[in-house]
């Protein structure tokens, strides 16, 4: 906290004046450095470890737990299959849309997350927004330069979550878990040339949520001829 | 050996076949002084003491057939390029008269007897003994040393020595000039083996031939010569009596002798012995393959595996092996006195910032963790049982992924053996959750599944191979539209898998636990 602390004035003035032409931040946000940057409008290629670090991120959902015990597959997978807003198993917003859940008025962001990981705590945090008790929701792009079979999905986070490619489940990550590179991985799937879409859930009680996505190779090695383009990102 | 008894009654001994997966083999693996099991095309061989020996179609069970000239004691066999090469004793070791023995050797292009190739070159004398010198050349066994090509020959009894000679590899005679070294004592039955830069000579100690009342076990010394000098794990020479135990009697199986090593690769080694006695069959002599495991640079006699109550733990990960279902809370809410005290809304587990420095969060769980606990007399708590856990589960298949180790219903295996099909040493296993018929499968997409019932098929059946470090490779016997053998694999940390085999990685190798 104390170096956030004294870091956040040096970003908050380059954060504030990004945001202010997205229009989404709320005006006591302590501000998203140094986890994110505003994404670009250039195409953006994973790490050198493949993870993907452009996201769209939705504001956090309030859904109140005490404890993360209760993250069965059950409790998990009807929790995030409930509709908190219109479309939002194929919508693919734009940077500063919000949409109303129960009341709240929540805004996606179109963020770079500078680590290999995407702290949604952080991101929470950074925005004044509720950072124990929520769901995130995440949407990417990815785009790859030819089909790719027999690829999988894999996925660390805290807490528990479920993965979408291309509207189809892929990866569902049940329990109280920790964030664990590779922790739970898809089936074989294919990547799609060109487009695909990649949809998250990250659900916690108390702790610092996250997470972390790559694709890995049929030798489990990370695929990085990748790239990740948002719509209107960087506008 | 100290006594070629069962030399003429092994090929006419029958007996039932068993089905007991307890037994060292299935069929009928009546042999005394195997020779290393070979394969050849697609069957397995050994060969025995007294002439002829056994085959097999699948390694499990066995059965009389195969054919050996000669006589005599204890033969062994080497493939050479295209060709197998065979010793034997064409004496007894003394029971028979003296110890004026003699060892042969002869080609064939095949072992199996129903092949048009099968036909046995004239046998030559490689090494003799007159029967004065401390010496009986009787037990031979060979070495074609992988880091030069030479071939070496190892024999002898408990009379005297054991001895090494050199042959010529292209006609399996002696290479001229060569003169037999010393390398061991007391003991018959001896193998030469080669790995990572030593050379293990492995024979067999105590007294052959009685029965339930044999005290044979396999030691062995290593040099990094293949004339030794053979050192065991206290620094005994073998010249003196020497050797460390790789295996023992156990079970109901008594008086290992006879080692033959069997390099199956991706880390699975076996070796054949003969137990002197079966206790299970009449104290009668019989053929095994067990796994060879390999500790500290010393081989060392794995398990064949029990059939039980196991869970499938991840080498890789740790984790366990479960069904994908929701987890069931059991009794047992603990706490202990004075730690934590009521605790707090904080967090759970905090991953730690840019800079090192820890998030918030790291303070009390959520209240009913700490306190001073329950209240009343300390009493055990049940275990939760499979109706307990297994409330909710669905119909139909249900997938799988590794989950905390947490020795619970769903993650619990009973391993059966399938006794009408195996594999070399083994016969294959069906994998079920405990008390339920719900068993482990092959999917279509190469990925493991459950099904709600046993059926038999073959993507059912499990192949259990302990692997030289003492984990499992766990295979199954076919997978739907594959061609090529997978195994079961944890890809990432939780999920279970179907890849082929990479013994460089823990992510194929499993452990099984007694819950």
């Amino acid at each position: 906290m104390n170096m956030l602390r004294k870091i956040a004035p040096v970003f908050g003035t380059l954060a504030i004046l990004t945001l202010q032409a997205t229009s989404a931040e709320p005006e006591k946000a302590q501000g998203l450095a140094p986890y994110f940057t505003p994404a670009t409008a250039a195409p953006k290629a994973p790490d050198t470890d493949g993870f993907i670090q452009r996201w769209l991120l939705l504001e956090p959902i309030k859904k109140p737990n005490r404890g993360n015990t209760v993250f069965t597959d059950t409790y998990v997978r009807d929790t995030f299959n409930a509709e908190y807003f219109p479309n939002q198993f194929t919508v693919i917003p734009h940077d500063g849309d919000k949409v109303t859940v129960a009341g709240d008025e929540l805004a996606w962001h179109a963020l770079d997350s500078s680590l290999y990981n995407v702290k949604l705590f952080r991101f929470a945090s950074g925005l004044d927004k509720t950072t124990y008790g929520v769901i995130f929701w995440a949407v990417t792009v990815v785009d790859s330069p030819r089909e790719m079979q027999n690829v999988r999905l894999a996925v660390g986070s805290n807490s528990a979550s479920m993965w979408w490619l291309n509207g189809k489940e892929a990866v569902d990550l049940f329990g109280d878990r920790r964030m664990v590179m590779d922790d739970c991985v898809s089936k074989r799937i294919t990547l799609n040339k060109g487009r695909n879409v990649i949809r998250g859930a990250v659900i916690n009680g108390p702790g610092m949520s996250d997470f972390c996505v790559r694709f890995i190779d049929e030798n489990g090695q990370p695929i990085k001829d990748l790239t990740v383009s948002l719509d209107n990102a960087g506008k | 050996m100290k006594s070629p008894i069962l030399a003429a009654a092994i090929p006419s001994l029958l007996l039932l076949c068993s089905s007991n997966p307890a037994m060292a083999l299935d069929g009928e693996p009546y042999i005394h002084d195997p020779s290393t099991v070979m394969p050849c095309d697609g069957k397995y061989f050994t060969f025995g003491t007294g002439g002829g020996g056994l085959m097999s179609d699948d390694g499990w069970i066995w059965h009389s057939g195969a054919v050996r000239p000669g006589g005599g004691a204890a033969p062994d066999v080497i493939k050479i390029g295209d060709r197998f090469l065979m010793a034997y004793g064409a004496t007894g070791g003394g029971l028979g008269g003296g110890h004026n023995g003699r060892i042969l050797t002869m080609w064939n292009k095949t072992l199996d007897p129903a092949s048009p190739d099968f036909k046995f070159s004239d046998a030559v004398v490689v090494a003799s003994t007159d029967g004065l010198e401390d010496c009986d050349a009787i037990d031979p066994s060979f070495l074609l040393d992988p880091t030069d090509g030479r071939l070496w020959l190892t024999y002898g009894t408990y009379f005297g020595f054991i001895r090494i000679v050199e042959l010529d590899p292209k006609t399996g005679t002696r290479i001229e000039g060569n003169q037999p070294i010393n390398i061991a004592i007391d003991c018959e039955a001896s193998d030469l083996i080669y790995r990572d830069g030593w050379y293990y000579l492995l024979g067999t100690h105590g007294t052959c031939c009685d029965g339930a009342n044999s005290t044979y076990n396999i030691r062995v010394g290593r040099s990094k010569k293949p004339t030794g000098p053979f050192v065991d794990n206290l620094g005994n020479d073998m010249i003196k009596g020497g050797g460390k135990l790789v295996v023992a009697a156990s079970g109901r199986f008594v008086g290992p002798g006879h080692f033959g090593r069997m390099v199956l690769g991706d880390d699975v080694e076996k070796f054949s012995c003969h137990y002197e006695a079966d206790l299970d069959r009449s104290a009668r002599s019989v053929l095994d393959i067990r796994p060879l495991l390999w500790k500290d640079g010393w081989p060392v006699a794995g398990d064949n595996f029990k059939e039980g109550t196991y869970q499938i733990q991840s080498e890789g990960s740790g984790y366990a092996l479960e069904l994908a279902v929701d987890f069931v809370r059991m009794a047992g809410r603990g706490g202990g006195g004075g730690f934590g005290g009521r605790g707090g809304p904080g967090g759970r587990n905090g991953t730690n910032a840019p800079g090192g420095t820890n998030a918030p969060g790291r303070g009390g769980f959520g209240g009913g963790f700490g306190g001073r606990g329950p209240t009343g007399p300390v009493a055990p708590v049940a275990a939760q049982t499979l109706a307990e856990d297994s409330t909710n589960w669905p119909a139909g298949n249900l997938d799988l992924r590794l989950g905390d180790f947490m020795f619970r219903p769903h993650q619990t295996w009973t391993i059966a053996a399938v006794t009408n099909t195996g594999y070399l040493g083994s016969p294959y296993f069906k994998i079920t959750i405990t008390g339920t018929d719900r068993a482990l499968a092959a999917s279509e997409d190469a990925e493991v599944v459950t099904v709600p019932a046993f059926t038999g098929q073959p993507e059912q059946l499990w192949r259990i191979d302990q692997l030289i470090d003492g984990t499992y490779r766990i295979m199954p016997k076919v997978v739907p539209n594959s061609k090529e053998p997978l195994a079961l694999t944890a890809v990432g940390y939780s999920t279970p898998t179907l890849t082929k085999f990479d013994p460089k990685t823990a992510k194929s190798r499993w452990n099984l636990k007694t819950p």
